[in-house]
């Protein structure tokens, strides 16, 4: 195997067929390249579920607009939602965590990499067979189109009855299977972070990537599973004549939200550690001080874990559960914040008193403090369940989740993006070109989620796919739509950086920011066997003890 | 296998969920009262073959591999004693009462229910016998202690899960 991960460059140049390289990277074992893998999946099908935004956004831009009818809106904003979470968010964030654990508690190499490949080809298969669907349908007698059930595919809509076709079925099978590559993943990180550490690295001396990734996948083994028993209760009603959600026969559709929302909300916590881990990484070495409060950092983390299990009910608020259930799920929801918000405090715990520099990883984690810090808001907001029922099924819930997902998680990644680009490729991302994203980006953002919570105040339900004029919502939506557009230009840019920069981009050392964690002890790209002898760490930083030997964090830990 | 016996247990405690909560909730049909019979003798057999998978890693560890092959022999033996069990009951329960997974609500979650521990009854027997293939081609040894080990830890929470099931379908939900 090639010593250099980013081996299409080096592949070429030495004159090796393209096939050669091709299956190399196809029967790929390596975390590394595996993590490029994912990443690079996650960023195609980020740029299709864009695609399927904006063509949702430009339905809605004019009421009584006819720009997609009905039908085809109602499978636009199914497999926005699906790609989004599914195919985008949870690829790229195992992608990263593929790439960075081994490399950050000092290992070769996951601690199963045969089946590190099997669950990322799971997850591959589960998109395409998902986005099958839109060839598998029109064209087919009789078979359907792409699922159209909204992402949630309540019962039941989702049952033979009310889906006829096998649209509801792409949807089913395609999580199930990527599903079971999640757990897989899952499976793995919790192996190879308890048992494959360096010498010297207690748990409590593991970078905080490493620790939320561990929470994070305890989570996915918990969350994800009861999915793919609903799922496998779904096809069993479609299937097999079961009656599992079928109320003629004493079912209970209810009984379908209640599982799927044990799996969802976990399932935006699962989505939204990783990019803690993210910024608790870049904001200590952009703010030149080590993180603050890392043992309450951890220990907040495991509580948010343990608590997110009890408060998936608040989905529900507007079905009718009598007022002890609706009490308890708003108590555990503002529970929730607590442990959320001490992140966030020590955040800028860790930036106080720092010397912050302004570079463009750190822009998008300021970034996410202050927008994270807002959709968190409006999401106690929402816990409070009267407020819910005025507000549940408005574009008021899309903003807010929007709000996190956008500015909280998508925001994260952009700021790991430029952080770690340099030790993946070996280059550095352009720097005008980054700043010129986070702003554009800033500014799409900030025009079409902050303006979204608005109509979702005067009323707008979401889902639908026109509205009446002359309710207070035209201008909005008008706006909403155009931040979307900037949106897209910056993540084009974004997208011209990344390609540029691999072939032009200046050339990046093994440490470019001046970073405390291994995987700034090797070149980059690192070698594929990560480390030439496995080192031993005193401290949470071990790079800081190598190069100020005369002030080592070792004295005080 | 810790990990994965986590999540497979959130698997089987959705399944058990929606069994409970259905439990007595057929509109028609047959009901568990009325046609199950409580399979003692084939939980007796599921149950002996964790032991006896347990003699089987013990005996390995001590390098006795004729005898390891005889207990892992007897645990498949067991366990597909079991699966047999299982298949008669389906096979009265179809037959002579009608029950199927479209019956009611309790076919729908008695079958998916007791059919999917079913399942990994299935496929643990296939990974046991693997083992035997390997046994009887003389490569299992004490250095493979580890890996029966784990496989024999899928095998304890197969039991594990069928007491649940048990307790939940053929004690209390009668």
């Amino acid at each position: 195997m090639s010593s250099d991960v980013m081996a299409i460059q080096s592949a070429v140049a030495a004159g090796r067929p393209w096939t050669e390289v091709l299956h190399e990277w196809v029967t790929t074992v390596n975390h590394k390249r595996l993590g490029v893998l994912y990443i690079l999946y996650a960023l195609f099908f980020l740029v299709i579920g864009g695609i399927e935004a904006i063509i949702m956004r430009i339905q809605l831009m004019h009421p009584h607009n006819d720009f997609v009818s009905p039908q085809v809106f109602n499978r636009m904003f199914t497999m926005h939602g699906t790609t989004m979470i599914f195919f985008v968010a949870m690829p790229i964030l195992f992608g990263f965590a593929n790439y960075l654990v081994p490399l950050m508690i000092g290992a070769r190499d996951m601690a199963f990499p045969r089946l590190n490949a099997f669950s990322f080809w799971l997850t591959a298969f589960g998109g395409l067979l998902l986005y099958f669907s839109f060839l598998g349908g029109s064209g087919l007698y009789g078979a359907g189109n792409a699922p159209d059930v909204g992402w949630w595919a309540y019962a039941p809509l989702a049952s033979r009855a009310f889906s006829p076709g096998h649209s509801s079925d792409y949807w089913t099978i395609s999580l199930l299977v990527s599903g079971f590559g999640s757990i897989g993943t899952a499976i793995n990180i919790i192996a190879t972070i308890i048992s494959m550490r360096c010498p010297g690295m207690k748990l409590s001396r593991m970078p905080l990537l490493a620790w939320l990734n561990l929470v994070m996948s305890g989570m996915v083994l918990l969350a994800i599973t009861p999915l793919s028993a609903a799922q496998l209760m779904l096809l069993v009603d479609r299937y097999l004549g079961g009656h599992f959600f079928d109320t003629q026969a004493g079912g209970s559709a209810t009984l379908w939200m209640h599982f799927f929302w044990i799996f969802g909300h976990p399932e935006v916590y699962v989505l939204i550690i990783p990019c803690f881990a993210f910024v608790s990484e870049i904001i200590p070495v952009f703010s030149r001080k080590p993180i603050f409060g890392y043992p309450v950092m951890v220990g907040a983390t495991v509580c948010i874990a343990f608590v997110s299990m009890s408060v998936w009910a608040h989905h529900m608020f507007t079905i009718g559960m009598n007022s002890y259930a609706n009490s308890f799920f708003t108590i555990t929801t503002m529970a929730v914040g607590v442990p959320t918000g001490i992140k966030i405090f020590n955040w800028l715990g860790t930036m106080w008193g720092g010397k912050i520099q302004f570079k463009t990883p750190m822009l998008f984690c300021i970034g996410f403090l202050f927008q994270f810090l807002i959709a968190g808001l409006t999401g106690i907001m929402l816990a409070s369940s009267p407020f819910d029922w005025q507000l549940s099924g408005s574009y008021f819930v899309v903003a807010h989740f929007h709000y996190v997902i956008v500015g909280g998680i998508l925001f994260a990644l952009f700021g790991a993006f430029y952080y770690w680009y340099p030790k993946i490729t070996g280059r550095m991302l352009n720097e005008r070109l980054g700043k010129l994203h986070f702003w554009m980006f800033l500014i799409g953002f900030h025009l079409t989620f902050d303006l979204m919570h608005i109509p979702g105040l005067l009323g707008m339900p979401r889902r639908i796919y026109t509205y009446e004029p002359g309710r207070g919502w035209d201008t909005l939506n008008f706006l909403v739509t155009i931040g979307a557009f900037i949106q897209g230009i910056a993540t084009l840019v974004f997208v011209a950086n990344l390609v540029i920069s691999y072939f032009k981009g200046a050339k990046a050392g093994n440490d470019p920011w001046d970073a405390w964690t291994l995987e700034w002890s090797v070149s980059s790209p690192p070698p594929a066997y990560n480390f030439a002898s496995i080192p031993t760490v005193a401290s949470r930083r071990p790079l800081w003890d190598l190069k100020h030997p005369e002030d080592p964090d070792s004295r005080y830990e | 296998m810790a990990c994965l016996i986590i999540a497979e247990a959130a698997i089987f405690t959705i399944f058990v969920v929606a069994y409970i909560y259905y439990v007595g909730k057929s509109l028609s049909g047959p009901t568990p009262g009325k046609v199950l019979e409580t399979p003692i003798f084939y939980t007796i057999c599921l149950l002996s073959s964790s032991l006896t998978i347990h003699f089987a890693g013990k005996l390995l560890e001590r390098g006795r591999q004729g005898a390891f092959l005889l207990f892992w022999l007897l645990t498949i033996a067991l366990g597909a004693l079991f699966l047999y069990g299982t298949g008669q009951e389906w096979h009265r329960l179809i037959y002579e009462h009608g029950l199927t997974i479209s019956t009611n609500l309790f076919g729908t979650t008695y079958y998916s229910l007791v059919g999917l521990h079913a399942f990994h009854v299935s496929a643990g027997l296939i990974m046991l016998s693997i083992v035997v293939l390997f046994g009887i081609a003389g490569r299992v040894g004490p250095e493979q202690s580890a890996r029966i080990d784990v496989l024999s830890m899928y095998w304890h929470f197969v039991d594990a899960v069928w007491v649940v099931v048990f307790t939940v379908v053929y004690v209390l939900g009668r």
